[in-house]
C-alpha cells in the first residue's frame, strides 16, 4: 500500500502494541482462549506483516491467535472493531469521501454515455446527488459488479440515510434498516433480474433457467456484499463516536457452541447448524474408535499363535479379543411445542446424524397428543428434510396443542410401553412446562423399572426448573438422571456420555 | 540461524503462482510468517482445498526436499521419530563373540549412528540441504501421540536417549494437515500458526481451473465456477471440493462440452456431488423441467 500513510497511523493514536493488547483482553472477554503464548506469537508475527496490509495483518494475527475455525466470526467483529479506523484508507473522512465518490462518478459517466444513459453530470460530488441519482447509480455499479463504486455508494449512503448523530444510544441495527429501507435492495434485485432478462432476449438468446439461476445467484451476491459494506462503514462511524471498547461490548456474541437454544436468533441458527455437521462427524469418529480402542478381552488364540511364528514359535506377544462393546437401543421423546420445538429439532438431528453408533432409534414425538415418527428417518439421507417432515406431518395435537406432558405419557405408555427392554435407553428432551395439567410421572417410574437408562434433557437454565408450571422435580425422580441443555457444548457432552 | 526464505508476502505469492498453486493474501501471507517466527503451520479445511498441495508447492517452491510422514491410528516413535535396527545390533553382538572385542566396545558400537533407523521426523531435523515437512492428517493419530512431535515442533531437535539431543542443522519448514476430526491438543495447537483453507471464493476458484485444466475456455472456466458456487450455497451432505471441481471441467472438456445446459449440468453432477441425496437436490435446483428431477429423485423408477 501507500508508503504515507505509516507516519500517520502512529501519530494517530496509541502505538500498536497497546492496541493489540486492548484487542486481545477483548478476545478473552468474548470467550476466545488466548494464551499467553500465542499472544507473544502475535506481538512477533506484527512486526513483519504491516497493519497497512490489512488483509494480510487480519490473517496474521487470526493464524496466531485464533485456533479454531469457529471462533473465525467472533474474531472478525472484534478486529473490525479494533482496527476499521486505522490505516489512512479506511479513516472516516468526509472531506475524502465526497471527490472519491466524485471521482468515481466520472467514471461511471463516462463508460455509462456509451450506452446513452448519461443523464446527469457528476460535477458536484456525492452530496450533489439527489436520492434517484444516486439509486440510478447503484443501480449500474450493481450490475457491472464494480467493487469500488459499490463501496463509495454504500458509505455515502450511510451518510445520508443513516442519520447517525453523535451520542446517540441506538444500536447499529437501527442505523442499518434505516439505510437498507432507503436503498431498497429488494425491488432493486429484481430491477437487475429484468433488466438481465431483457438484454438476453434483445441478444435473442433467452436464458435457460439454469442461467436465470446463476445470474440471481450472481446478484443476490453482490447484494449481499453491498449490505455488508454498510454494516462496516456503520460500525466503523460508530466506533468513531463511541470508542472501541464500548462498541466492542455491545457486539460481543456468544460462541457458536455457547449459543442458546431457545433464544437463538435465525442468523445464530444458521451458524449452529453449520456447527452442527463437523461436530457430528468428530463425535461419531471419536465414539468409533473409543469402541476400537476399549479394554481388552480374553485370550485370542489363533491370533495368539500367528504371532508367536515370527519369534521362533515362542508366544512373546498375546493377542486379546476385543469386547464386541454393547449398543444401545435409543427412544427418543421429545417436545415440539414452540417453545422448545429448536431444542427438539437439534437433539434429533444430533441423535441421527450418529445413528451409526446405535442399534435402533426409536422416535417419538409430542404437544398433547404423541406420534412414533421413527419411519420419516427411515432411509432418508437428508436429516435435516427428516426433521422438517417431523415438524409439518407428525399428528401431535390432541385437544388445543399446548404442551400436556401427561397426556402424551400415558399414551405413550398404553401404546408403546411394551416395547420398552432392558438394553433400551429413553432419552426425553422438553422443559415439562405442563400447564398445570396432570403430570403422569408413574409412567416414566414404569420406564425406569424397564429401561436400561431413562434421561431426562432440559434446555431451560437450572434456576428454572420447578418454577411456574415447570415439573421436572416430579418427572426427575424418575429418571436416572437430568441434565441442563442449552447448548451445543452441553448436547455434546451429554451424548458422548450416553454411548 | 537460517536466513528468510522470503522476501514479503508478494514475493510468496507470486513464487506459489509459479508453481501453479494460486494462494491469497492469507495462505501467502501465513506462509511467510512461518518462515520469518519459524513456527510450524497447521493447515485446517475441509477435504480436497489443497492442503496437502500446499506444501508440496512451497517444497517445489524453494527447491527444497519434501519429507512426508502420513499419520494414522496406532503411529508410534519407532515409525515416526527413530528406531534401532536390532537385527543388526544382534550381528553385532553375534560378530563380537568370534573377534573377543570387550563388552564396553560393543556396547557403544550398539548405539552408534550406524545402528540407528531414521525415520521421517529425525530425517528432516538431521538433513543438511533444505527440507519442508508434512505432517499429514494429523487428526488421525490418537492424543497422547501427539505429544511426539512437541519437541521437534517448537526447538525442532529430538532426544535420544542413547545419544543425546539431535538438534536441527536447519529450521525446516514444517506444515501439519488436519481434516478436524477431532479436537488437537492445547499443546500442539498452540506451538503453530493456523491456517483455515476454505473453499476459495468465485474468482480464485475460476483462476485455478484456468490454470490447472489445458484449454478450457475462459467463457466454460467462468461457468464451471458460478454453477460451484451456487452448489456450495445450498445445505449440501458434502459441498464439492476444488479437486471435484478441477475433475467436472477435465470431464466436461473430454466431453466436448462448450455452454453447460442443465442437462448437461445434471448428467455429470456426480462428478461433483458423492451422494445421492445431494444430486438429487442440486438437480432440482437447476432443473430445467421436473422432468430431470424425477430421473434422480430416490426411490422406484
Amino acid at each position: 500500500m501507500t508508503d504515507t500513510a505509516e507516519p500517520e497511523v502512529h501519530a494517530a493514536g496509541e502505538p500498536l502494541l497497546d492496541l493489540l493488547n486492548g484487542f486481545i483482553v477483548e478476545l478473552r472477554e468474548a470467550g476466545l482462549p488466548v494464551s499467553l503464548t500465542e499472544n507473544l506469537d502475535a506481538m512477533a508475527a506484527i512486526e513483519h506483516i504491516p497493519l497497512e496490509e490489512r488483509e494480510t495483518f487480519k490473517y496474521a494475527l487470526a493464524a496466531t491467535l485464533v485456533k479454531n475455525n469457529a471462533h473465525w466470526r467472533s474474531f472478525e467483529t472484534v478486529f473490525e472493531v479494533y482496527f476499521s479506523l486505522r490505516g489512512a484508507k479506511y479513516g472516516i473522512d468526509d472531506d475524502s469521501l465526497d471527490p472519491d465518490l466524485a471521482d468515481l462518478l466520472d467514471d461511471a459517466e463516462n463508460d455509462g454515455a456509451g450506452e446513452g444513459q448519461s443523464g446527469q453530470s457528476g460535477q458536484g460530488g456525492g452530496d450533489a446527488l439527489t436520492p434517484e441519482e444516486l439509486q440510478q447509480l447503484l443501480y449500474q455499479a450493481m450490475m457491472k459488479g464494480d467493487e469500488a463504486l459499490m463501496r463509495a455508494i454504500a458509505r455515502q449512503a450511510v451518510k445520508r440515510f443513516a442519520g447517525m448523530e453523535p451520542g446517540r444510544p441506538v444500536g447499529g441495527t437501527y442505523y442499518l434498516y434505516r439505510t437498507l429501507r432507503n436503498l431498497d435492495l429488494d425491488n432493486l434485485l429484481e430491477k437487475m433480474m429484468e433488466q438481465r432478462r431483457q438484454s438476453a432476449e434483445d441478444a435473442g438468446e433467452p436464458m435457460s433457467p439454469l442461467e436465470e439461476r446463476l445470474e440471481k445467484d450472481e446478484y443476490e451476491h453482490r447484494v449481499e456484499a453491498l449490505k455488508k459494506e454498510i454494516e462496516a462503514e456503520i460500525r466503523r462511524r460508530l466506533v468513531a463516536d463511541r470508542g472501541v471498547e464500548a462498541m466492542a461490548k455491545t457486539l460481543r456474541k456468544p460462541l457458536p457452541e455457547d449459543v442458546d437454544f431457545m433464544h437463538a436468533s435465525r442468523e445464530e441458527m444458521v451458524g449452529l447448524r453449520k456447527a452442527l455437521i463437523p461436530l457430528t462427524r468428530r463425535l461419531a469418529v471419536r465414539l468409533a474408535r473409543k469402541r476400537r480402542h476399549n479394554r481388552k478381552g480374553p485370550l485370542d488364540f489363533r491370533r495368539t499363535v500367528r504371532a508367536s511364528l515370527s519369534y521362533g514359535g515362542v508366544p512373546a506377544e498375546p493377542k486379546f479379543r476385543h469386547p464386541k462393546p454393547h449398543k444401545p437401543e435409543i427412544f427418543v421423546i421429545a417436545d415440539i411445542s414452540g417453545s422448545v420445538a429448536a431444542f427438539a429439532r437439534f437433539t434429533l438431528m444430533l441423535v441421527y446424524a450418529i445413528s451409526g453408533q446405535f442399534s435402533k432409534v426409536r422416535s417419538f414425538v409430542f404437544i398433547d397428543g404423541i406420534d412414533e415418527v421413527t419411519s420419516f428417518f427411515e432411509g432418508v439421507e437428508d436429516v435435516t428434510e427428516a426433521v422438517h417432515r417431523v415438524n409439518t406431518e407428525a399428528d401431535v395435537v390432541w385437544v388445543d396443542g399446548h404442551s400436556d406432558y401427561g397426556h402424551a405419557f400415558e399414551v405413550f405408555h398404553n401404546k408403546w410401553g411394551k416395547e420398552i427392554g432392558p438394553k433400551t435407553t429413553v432419552i426425553i428432551l422438553g422443559d415439562a412446562r405442563n400447564n398445570y395439567h396432570a403430570s403422569q410421572s408413574w409412567v416414566i417410574k414404569e420406564m425406569q423399572h424397564k429401561a436400561r437408562h431413562v434421561y431426562w434433557l432440559n434446555p431451560e437454565p437450572k434456576s428454572y426448573w420447578d418454577t411456574g408450571d415447570s415439573i421436572v422435580g416430579d418427572y426427575g425422580a424418575h429418571c436416572d438422571d437430568v441434565f441442563e441443555c442449552r447448548n451445543l457444548r452441553q448436547l455434546e457432552r451429554f451424548v458422548e456420555h450416553l454411548t | 540461524m537460517t536466513d528468510p526464505r522470503f522476501e514479503s508476502v508478494a514475493a510468496v505469492r507470486e513464487g506459489l503462482r509459479k508453481v501453479d498453486y494460486l494462494s491469497d493474501e492469507g495462505i501467502a501471507g501465513i506462509v511467510y510468517l512461518a518462515d520469518r517466527l519459524q513456527k510450524p503451520i497447521l493447515v485446517e479445511g475441509p477435504a480436497g482445498t489443497g492442503k496437502t498441495q500446499l506444501a508440496k508447492s512451497v517444497a517445489e517452491m524453494i527447491g527444497a526436499r519434501l519429507i512426508r510422514l502420513q499419520c494414522y491410528e496406532g503411529l508410534d516413535e519407532a515409525k515416526a521419530l527413530y528406531e534401532w535396527n536390532y537385527k543388526k545390533q544382534l550381528l553385532r553382538i553375534q560378530a563380537s563373540g568370534s573377534e573377543g572385542d570387550s563388552w564396553d566396545v560393543v556396547e557403544d558400537d550398539l548405539f552408534s549412528d550406524e545402528f540407528l533407523m531414521e525415520r521421517p521426523l529425525l530425517e528432516a531435523i538431521r538433513s543438511e540441504e533444505p527440507v519442508v515437512l508434512l505432517i499429514d492428517e494429523v487428526d488421525r493419530v490418537e492424543v497422547e501421540t501427539e505429544a511426539l512431535l512437541l519437541e521437534i515442533l517448537s526447538d525442532y531437535q529430538v532426544s535420544i536417549p542413547e545419544l543425546g539431543t539431535v538438534t536441527a542443522k536447519q529450521i525446516p519448514l514444517v506444515f501439519l494437515t488436519s481434516n478436524n476430526t477431532r479436537e488437537l491438543s492445547e499443546a500442539l495447537k498452540r506451538r503453530c500458526l493456523f491456517l483455515h483453507v476454505d473453499y476459495p471464493d468465485m474468482e480464485r476458484e475460476k483462476e485455478i481451473v484456468l490454470t490447472k485444466v489445458p484449454d478450457i475456455t475462459d467463457n466454460l472456466a467462468d461457468q464451471v465456477a458460478r454453477i460451484v458456487r451456487s452448489l456450495r450455497q445450498l445445505e449440501l451432505k458434502k459441498s464439492p471440493s476444488v479437486s471435484e471441481t478441477l475433475d467436472w471441467a477435465n470431464t466436461l472438456m473430454l466431453l466436448g462440452v462448450e455452454q453447460i445446459d442443465s442437462d448437461t449440468a445434471a448428467d455429470t453432477a456426480n462428478i461433483l456431488l458423492k451422494y445421492q441425496s445431494d444430486i438429487a437436490k442440486a438437480v432440482r435446483e437447476f432443473a430445467a423441467d421436473k422432468q430431470g428431477a424425477r430421473q434422480f429423485a430416490p426411490g422406484p423408477k
